[in-house]
């Protein structure tokens, strides 16, 4: 039977500046970093991880929609995707968001929503350097229907 | 720094995006469209043009979209008035707020609140009613008269 997740997929449009948002801004640590097949112009695939210290099976790989393994259309397509901001949909889990909010901010990462109060948990919205949406989330014990789902009420 | 035609279309995508999200989190304030478009360092004019090149509707239109969305979740679930709830996602008049709300839902503000009251979104993560559902017009209404008002 499935046990869980353990690698997700991230695209991102350049894998130096993604390593050191993930890893300097959010705080996240390489777990690894090599390249196969060679490292010149379309040679090889640079697989790089990087993953939350205090969860150690669960991993996002952080890949370059390009050559060798995609066509130049699809991967055209996929860079597009990227900047254009549509695609992400991840959740990022925190201890003390409003803490963590403001660090994040005050190294220049981009919010789409500051954190609000929802059932679940507060919920911030914020992207990756190449445009991908996070949520960004401080769960609750247990669900507190007395606040909003969307983020109306409480602007 | 931009080398390839690639490169420079990802950064057109990308100063587009910038702009969007001002109307993603800054929806309920009396945004401007030259102020938006200043986010995207465009004119007003190149900016319209070049965001419904991108993401299929003028950024008016992706605006009121939001911000009439954003009403219907209010009807649904919060004890305001029409007028409140008006002002509250950011329009100024409420003759215009109740001709674009009825334009995108085909009820009014109040007949909406009649149908709906107590039905809220169910347990969808606010972040994904947001980016999913939030600004996108319906496909039908794409290429749709022009909305001027926001």
């Amino acid at each position: 039977m499935i046990k869980g997740m353990s690698i997700v997929t991230v695209w991102v449009l350049d894998q130096d500046r993604a390593k050191a948002f993930y890893t300097e801004k959010l705080g996240l640590e390489v777990r690894t970093d090599m390249s196969i097949g060679g490292d010149g112009e379309g040679g090889g695939m640079r697989w790089l991880t990087v993953g939350a210290k205090d969860q150690p099976d669960v991993q996002l790989t952080l890949m370059v929609p390009s050559s060798p393994g995609l066509d130049p259309e699809s991967a055209e397509a996929l860079r597009t995707l990227v900047a254009k901001g549509v695609l992400g949909a991840g959740v990022f889990t925190t201890d003390d968001i409003h803490r963590d909010y403001e660090v994040l901010k005050a190294k220049g990462v981009e919010f789409v929503q500051e954190p609000q109060e929802r059932p679940y948990g507060t919920e911030a919205l914020f992207r990756d350097d190449s445009g991908n949406w996070f949520s960004f989330t401080q769960p609750r014990e247990e669900m507190d229907f007395s606040k909003p789902w969307d983020g109306c009420v409480s602007d | 720094m931009v080398t390839s035609p690639d490169e420079a279309r990802l950064a057109h995508l990308r100063r587009l995006r910038l702009a969007k999200d001002v109307m993603d989190r800054d929806w309920a304030e009396p945004l401007d469209l030259d102020a938006v478009a200043a986010h995207a360092g465009y004119s007003r004019y190149h900016f319209i043009r070049a965001f419904k090149g991108a993401y299929g509707s003028t950024p008016g239109q992706y605006l009121t979209r939001r911000r009439i969305e954003r009403a219907e979740e209010l009807l649904r679930s919060a004890n305001l008035s029409v007028t409140e709830i008006c002002s509250l996602v950011g329009f100024s008049s409420l003759g215009t707020f109740s001709t674009s709300f009825k334009k995108q839902t085909g009820l009014t503000p109040s007949a909406y609140r009649d149908r709906y009251v107590g039905r809220a979104a169910g347990v969808i993560p606010g972040c994904y009613a947001m980016l999913w559902y939030g600004g996108r017009d319906a496909p039908a209404r794409i290429g749709g008269p022009e909305d001027s008002n926001s």
